[in-house]
């Protein structure tokens, strides 16, 4: 094979430089980042443009009269029409700012099916799911004696698509599913199993908590009913991100929390809730955090979601070829279609052992079950090491994560 | 880039011989029949689950130990260390030993540690090899898992313990 064969096709320095933080050394090595599927690094302009919100124009927004909360108000509403743009939802009263995926999905498993299901009812979801979209449908099961199921998977941890197809019976009332799996990288064809769900009547939230960043994604085209994701995972800050929800649905729906800016009048005897999205926004939200994952999707949008995906993908593609290189690594999650995230095991060394002698060589990798037990249990294992990749990342640090495997080989002959 | 870093002192500090040793060759590792007080250990960071099983006879000393459970190089070596240091030791003893082990390792520097030596007399020198632990704080946890195990298992607590 030649070198220009196994070089991505696009050159990621451009993007590279446009995030100071990788730009260090971490134990006398330069910083190799692979755990942006677990938080994602900020480029200059969103720690700029929250700085600069911070410094000029900070007050609390829907509320003053005065100058600076008009320009909180402003910077922090536009940054919501930044994010219905990116993910093509038909209105803005359809994004709902939460603090992350996490919340997204317990405001819908609160809001959504708890005053509606009862035991006879199920909530499907599947092997792959991150607890982020497990525990929430198990209190709402606690809470209203509903059933949780769940669709199986096979060995590379693709869905098994017509056992989930089985299961969507007229007793489901919601599917619940990832659009990538955060702990394999398994990309799931989450628009035909929407059609098949939308067959039978069934509504679907989709956790994009891992699909947005590598991809581009439409709501619409979808036709899913709730897609949530959230900031960090997008170069956004923490403690950001987004329920989008079927005006109808939303509609319906009652508040998830109770408190300031939800409300339009409010009295003792009674209560009148605001219009959407407001309804579902109770108190000061996070608003230089939201600021800035608007200014992370600008960023977003002028590097294009297009050579972004055609980016990682290749060298997605580059990592799996030097990682089958490597004597006794077992690669976990080997699906057809795949974002850059891959799981894997070195010999017999515990996954921790190698993330502290990885870490040692400058290269910062996650460990451990990734927030998916059940998935780990389905490969008989109780944690991988993951390298994830984003389009920042090149060749060099693939480079340099096969060299300090063969490093901790050395540690544990 | 530079692809033939050396792997720091401190790695290999922390993987010494007898730490690898035994985290490959557990000693006294499986289930005790008889145990009369065990306790499981949990680190939910990771998920590691490691059993800690004591027979403690009628003059309260240890007479049997042994641990089951599956963790990272670091928590297995520890737990073996652990049962190798402990049985025969009264139940008094152990907890002393388990709370100079917890303080020694939760130093963040080896020359305040220094000061905890005369804690690890003699006979458990060889607790020393886990010393290494000290410059990975994230790992602190990883070392004392079985400890903690060991503490609620003298104290015939019913909660698991864990290293939070």
């Amino acid at each position: 094979m030649t070198q220009a064969q196994r070089q991505p096709s696009v050159a990621a320095a451009d993007w590279r430089k446009d995030f100071p933080i990788l730009n260090q050394s971490v134990n006398g090595q330069p910083l190799v980042y692979l755990d942006s599927a677990a938080s994602a690094q900020q480029p200059a302009s969103v720690i700029d443009t929250v700085a600069r919100y911070q410094r000029e124009d900070h007050a609390n927004v829907h509320r003053g009269v005065h100058t600076l909360s008009h320009r909180a108000t402003d910077a922090y509403e536009g940054a919501r029409d930044k994010i219905r743009e990116f993910i093509n939802a038909a209105n803005r009263s359809e994004i709902v700012l939460t603090s992350g995926t996490t919340e997204s999905i317990n405001l819908v498993a609160q809001s959504f099916c708890r005053p509606r299901i009862g035991s006879g009812d199920k909530i499907l979801i599947t092997h792959l799911e991150h607890h982020a979209n497990i525990v929430p449908w198990q209190l709402v099961c606690e809470q209203t004696g509903a059933e949780l199921i769940v669709a199986p998977i096979d060995d590379h941890g693709q869905l098994e698509l017509e056992a989930l197809r089985s299961m969507m019976t007229n007793d489901v009332f919601l599917l619940a599913i990832g659009h990538v799996s955060n702990a394999l990288g398994t990309v799931n064809p989450v628009k035909e199993i929407i059609a098949h769900a939308k067959k039978c009547g069934i509504p679907v939230l989709v956790d994009g908590a891992q699909g947005v960043p590598h991809m581009p994604v439409d709501v619409q085209d979808l036709d899913c009913d709730f897609y949530a994701f959230s900031g960090h995972k997008m170069f956004g800050p923490t403690g950001t991100g987004v329920l989008y929800g079927r005006e109808t649905l939303l509609d319906a729906m009652p508040p998830y929390q109770g408190g300031g800016d939800m409300i339009l009048e409010v009295s003792f005897e009674a209560t009148i809730y605001n219009e959407l999205p407001y309804k579902f926004e109770a108190g000061t939200p996070n608003i230089s955090g939201v600021i800035g994952l608007g200014a992370a999707i600008d960023y977003l949008q002028s590097a294009g979601m297009r050579r972004i995906t055609a980016y990682e993908s290749d060298l997605h593609e580059y990592m799996l070829l030097q990682l089958r290189r490597v004597d006794d690594i077992r690669l976990i999650g080997t699906a057809a279609n795949k974002a850059s995230v891959q799981s894997f095991l070195l010999g017999d060394i515990h996954s921790h052992d190698l993330g502290t002698i990885l870490d040692h060589q400058g290269v910062a990798i996650r460990t451990g079950h990734h927030c998916a037990m059940p998935l780990m249990t389905r490969f008989g294992i109780s944690g991988t090491a993951r390298a994830s990749l984003a389009f920042y990342n090149n060749t060099d640090d693939v480079d340099r994560l096969v060299a300090a495997l063969e490093k901790a080989r050395q540690v544990f002959k | 880039m530079n692809g033939h870093a050396a792997v720091t002192d401190d790695v290999l500090d922390l993987y010494r011989e007898l730490i690898l040793d035994h985290a490959r060759s557990p000693r006294h590792f499986g289930r005790l029949a008889n145990a009369t007080h065990t306790a499981q250990g949990i680190n939910p960071l990771c998920g590691d689950k490691l059993c800690v099983y004591l027979s403690i006879d009628n003059t309260e000393h240890i007479d049997a130990i042994s641990f089951e459970g599956s963790g990272c190089a670091i928590s297995v070596a520890s737990a073996s260390l652990l049962t190798d240091t402990v049985i025969g030791l009264s139940v008094d003893k152990a907890e002393t030993v388990f709370s100079a082990v917890t303080k020694r390792l939760a130093k963040g520097s080896a020359d305040e540690a220094n000061d905890l030596d005369i804690d690890l007399e003699r006979p458990f020198a060889k607790l020393r090899a886990l010393d290494g632990v000290r410059e990975f704080p994230s790992r602190v946890k990883c070392a004392t898992l079985a400890w903690h195990a060991l503490h609620s298992a003298l104290h015939q607590d019913t909660q698991p313990a864990t290293t939070e």
